[in-house]
């Protein structure tokens, strides 16, 4: 029968050898710029009752940025996500546009200029990693260098002279004037070396060990990795008083331990490891307990009216009860009355205008990075992009989880910022590193390979040359064309008895569908 | 590591579920807590800061807000402040808010549920979100009129149109200046309301309706109503008009007005006895209809509950002091006096019923509610509260009320042309030894086909004190109200 043979080449996803045009991507993108450069237009006519001073610069800014991110993806890498950049370049242009509106509304420390800058400088690195890094798998080489360089950004703020404590918490370093958050950058560090680490060891941290209630346990050997960075997560917590860096990087540790073992152990070994740290900390350490105090008890007026109490988050909370359901619209609320609505507080802040409507759009445009993040991790092939994609997106989401459980109280306080939107050079910066990333990461997945792929004949044949059987419809052996089902235009044609379509209705087994079309 | 992946890609759904449900929980069901709680200084700039909405009266602002140069941006201000003030009441950062300026609080800020397109509209476009415009129902005439025929004396008038129950005229006096409570000094806005809080006359009392009198010969209104609804009376029905009453179980006697006798033949029909407010007669046939029929056609007229218009009126009481009534007491109710207490709305709403065939409507001050786009978000349609009497004895009063102006006590309320219903009161209060009465007159025209319906109260007789009475004093004041109305 002919049917038996035919089959795999009639399923096969045929990978088409033409490059995406990107038209979905140019697309979003309008609609992004369009939100951003009309929040500018809005904050200033609130505000001040006319157009920002800086609105032609800062809205042409931030199209040249998306159009040239645009166009090199285009040429680059054409085949990666056309979801990522419209989020990303929407998510930076309204945390441009409430730090404008802070701005004009005489907010000490907002500067929406100097973040136009870093986005600017960030969009700029983004976009010559994605033309210089053609693949990604060449990172790989750097396993152990990422690992140093995430051991030293994290010490630097412990450093004399250039460590700064900023708010209680010690997380700052000032180069020449420059104040950097290494951690933004240290988490790209961790995300590159355990990548590399857990797919050279990975069979070793899944497979050795016994067997306990169900539990495949590791052999105690192979815990020191493990113990070392829950070490360093824990030295963070309490040297330089950041529960959100700390967590990041232990969170970021076991995701991607369990993405690589496939063992939920380690994911209880972790778990249990952080959460008796975190306790004897907040038991041992003075100012950790404090932060647990102000967690559980915001709204106690001895802590509101301590210094270092509870003041902002319970300002912040006031102000994402004063937008509501709808907010009160581009600069027409309060936000300025919680102390640092341009960074760790932004979220309030967009909470208060934009209102719940607003910030349940802004979590499902991140939500939307980190899945495809994830998606491209899926869909790559090599370990190593695997698990550097799936760890990227999930600090990604962790990231954001800190800020925001923080700012509406599922957990602690901390001080990191809410990724593209927050004022912070760093971490717009690190971001966009961690975006150019997934996009050379997510063009390589896609790109159509010589390798094959699932339910692809591996040999010779289904790609240029489906192997056929006796002619039947028409197709004729060797040439090249792969075997095309007639589509709905072919019936009014189909008089001649040659005709594919007549082939196919005599067909004594009925083919399940036009997957291939 | 795919099953891993989507296994991690699920645990992040789960953390992001977590956060919109955290967010939804303080921007939605907490929302309301958080907003009032005290630490919370975004009520008062938002409340403060807003393009607050103006309190219109025939089309002109008397209430709205100007943009300033301050930490709050916007500043209450009343054009009219003392006339009006019985109405807006006054918006306060240090005193709060009273009247419409409470009441209608959420429209007059753009806060109110139904304003939600509204805000929706504002948040896409980013205009400034401006609250509602409220339009009373006063006809500014009348509002103008009932403030100057009142004078320097201290009382209220009450206009209502009577077939809807519309407030058409609200005076009280002596009023505050809620301009003084309105400023954004802590400071100021405080020693100003201590000071009327302390002054002797109560000026943030509206007399027109959070202050009761006792109602004189007014209530004989009431009086006459239960006796013909009782079906034992007409109005050429002949009663007891002896020249002095003595009270059943006491020695006190209560003669007629300056000590005349009603009738040589001490008896009189009963619309003769409204006619010139016999005293005596009325004493008898009040303790005839008895306690039960008296408090029954009181509250038909709306006696012994507060009203909301939209702000909350004081309740008038038949048997205000309940332990009291014996016989005498409601002999003493038939002519208004004793346990009986009333606001001028109260009196006023008497004549609107009769005016209206009988039946009472809710009294009310806002008309319409318009969002900034002028579109009405709220209209009041006029609401019957029941009936007090039925036609034909509404059509009775009408026509003995018409005789009490024609030629009795009332005839100072005579407009040229209109013929005019009323009826006169000069209630005793206090120790009469030391006090002169307050004087009233309530009434309602054009008779045929009523327009306006008024009630006057003079404090304490007014310029004239002892000498004034309901006629020579409070009359010709609500001539002046009605006639604002009729002549438009």
């Amino acid at each position: 029968m002919s049917a038996a043979v035919e089959t795999p080449a009639e399923r096969t996803v045929e990978p088409t050898e033409r490059r995406p045009a990107r038209l979905a991507e140019l697309f979003l993108l309008i609609l992004a710029l369009a939100a951003g450069i009309t929040a500018f237009a809005m904050v200033g006519r609130s505000v001040t009752g006319e157009l920002p001073g800086d609105f032609w610069p800062v809205s042409l800014l931030l199209t040249g940025i998306g159009v040239a991110a645009h166009v090199v993806l285009r040429l680059r890498a054409p085949w990666a996500d056309q979801v990522i950049l419209p989020a990303v370049v929407l998510l930076n242009g309204l945390g441009l546009a409430m730090i404008l509106r802070l701005e004009l509304a005489d907010t000490k420390g907002a500067a929406a200029w100097s973040q136009m800058m870093y986005t600017a400088l960030g969009a700029g690195i983004a976009i010559l990693l994605v033309w210089f890094l053609r693949d990604h798998r060449w990172i790989r080489r750097l396993t152990y260098t990422a690992m140093l360089v995430g051991l030293g950004l994290v010490v630097l703020p412990l450093l004399p002279v250039i460590g700064r404590e900023i708010n209680g918490a010690r997380i700052w370093v000032n180069i020449a004037g420059f104040s950097l958050q290494p951690a933004e950058f240290a988490k790209i560090a961790f995300a590159i070396f355990f990548a590399g680490y857990l797919v050279t060891n990975r069979d070793t941290l899944a497979l050795a060990g016994k067997k306990v209630l169900g539990l495949q346990l590791p052999r105690i050997r192979d815990l020191g990795p493990i113990i070392i960075v829950w070490a360093a997560s824990l030295a963070v917590l309490v040297f330089e008083r950041d529960l959100g860096t700390s967590l990041l990087f232990f969170g970021l540790f076991v995701a991607m331990l369990y993405l690589a073992t496939e063992r939920f152990s380690w994911v209880l070994i972790g778990l249990v490891l952080f959460g008796a740290g975190a306790l004897v900390a907040a038991s041992v350490f003075p100012h950790v307990g404090a932060r647990m105090d102000v967690w559980l008890h915001p709204f106690d007026n001895e802590l509101y009216n301590a210094v270092g109490g509870s003041f902002q988050i319970v300002q912040g909370t006031f102000a994402l009860a004063a937008g509501g359901l709808f907010g009160t619209g581009w600069g027409e609320g309060y936000p300025y009355l919680v102390p640092y609505a341009f960074s760790d507080f932004i979220y309030s802040s967009l909470g208060e205008e934009l209102g719940l409507t607003g910030l349940l759009a802004i979590l499902l445009t991140y939500l939307l990075i980190v899945q495809r993040g994830l998606r491209t991790a899926i869909a790559v092939r090599d370990g190593f992009g695997k698990l550097l994609a799936g760890g990227l997106a999930f600090v990604m989401a962790l990231q954001l989880f800190v800020v925001v459980g923080g700012i509406t109280r599922i957990i602690p306080l901390t001080g990191l910022t809410m990724p593209f939107m927050a004022q912070g050079g760093s971490s717009l910066l690190a971001n966009w590193i961690v975006i150019a990333l997934l996009l050379r990461i997510s063009d390589n997945a896609r790109r159509p390979s010589a390798l094959p792929m699932r339910g692809m004949v591996a040999q010779g044949g289904a790609m240029h040359d489906p192997i056929v059987v006796g002619a039947h419809d028409g197709a004729t052996p060797g040439t090249g064309v792969p075997v095309r089902r007639p589509a709905a235009d072919a019936p009014s044609r189909g008089s001649t008895p040659s005709h594919p379509t007549e082939a196919i209705s005599r067909h004594p087994d009925p083919p399940t569908g036009g997957e291939h079309l | 590591m795919n099953t891993t992946l989507r296994r991690l890609a699920s645990v992040v759904m789960v953390m992001f579920l977590a956060l919109m449900v955290s967010t939804t929980w303080i921007q939605f069901f907490h929302a309301d807590e958080l907003n009032t709680d005290s630490r919370n200084v975004r009520a008062i700039y938002a409340e403060y800061g807003r393009a607050r909405g103006p309190i219109v009266v025939g089309g002109e602002a008397v209430a709205l807000s100007k943009p300033v140069d301050d930490e709050f941006g916007y500043q209450r201000e009343y054009t009219n402040g003392k006339l009006y003030s019985p109405l807006t009441g006054f918006f306060s950062l240090a005193n709060g808010t009273s009247r419409i300026e409470n009441t209608e609080n959420d429209y007059l800020n753009g806060q109110a549920d139904a304003l939600w397109v509204d805000r929706l509209q504002n948040l896409l476009t980013g205009r400034d979100p401006e609250g509602s415009s409220v339009e009373l129902t006063v006809d500014p005439k009348a509002q103008q009129a009932a403030w100057d025929a009142l004078g320097d004396q201290r009382g209220a008038v009450v206009a209502l149109d009577p077939e809807t129950g519309a407030i058409l005229a609200l005076v009280s006096k002596p009023s505050f200046d809620p301009n003084d409570l309105a400023s954004h000094s802590t400071k100021e806005a405080g020693e100003a309301y201590t000071e009327l809080l302390n002054d002797d006359s109560k000026p943030l009392n509206s007399r027109a309706t959070n202050w009761t009198y006792p109602p004189g010969s007014t209530f004989k209104l009431i009086t006459t109503a239960a006796a013909l609804e009782s079906g034992d009376y007409e109005p050429d029905t002949v009663i007891d008009a002896p020249s002095t009453y003595t009270l059943t179980g006491t020695q006190t006697q209560v003669g007629n007005f300056a000590g005349t006798s009603c009738a040589s033949a001490g008896e009189m029909s009963l619309a003769d006895a409204l006619r010139i407010s016999c005293n005596t007669a009325y004493l008898g046939l009040a303790g005839e209809l008895g306690a039960d029929a008296m408090n029954e056609q009181s509250e038909k007229f709306g006696f012994g509950k507060p009203f909301s218009v939209p702000f909350r009126t004081d309740a008038s009481r038949y048997d205000n002091d309940p332990g009291a009534m014996n016989t005498a007491q409601v002999e003493l109710s038939g002519i208004g006096q004793g346990s009986v207490i009333a606001t001028p709305l109260q009196v006023a709403m008497v004549s609107a019923a009769i005016a209206n065939g009988g039946e009472v409507m809710q009294p009310y001050s806002v008309d319409t509610v318009r969002d900034p786009q002028l579109e009405v978000v709220r209209e009041t349609s006029p609401t019957s509260v029941g009936r007090a009497v039925s036609e034909e004895t509404a059509n009775q009063l009408t026509d003995m009320m018409k005789s009490v102006v024609e030629s009795g006590s009332g005839t100072a309320a005579q407009i040229s042309g209109v013929e005019v219903a009323g009826k006169t009161g000069t209630a005793q209060w206090g120790d009469t030894s030391k006090t002169d009465p307050h004087v009233w007159f309530t009434g309602f025209a054009p008779a045929d086909d009523p327009q306006v319906a008024v009630a006057v109260v003079v404090e304490s007789g007014g310029d004239l004190g002892g000498q004034a009475t309901g006629g020579s004093v409070s009359a010709p004041i609500a001539k002046a109200v009605m006639e604002a109305v009729l002549n438009g």
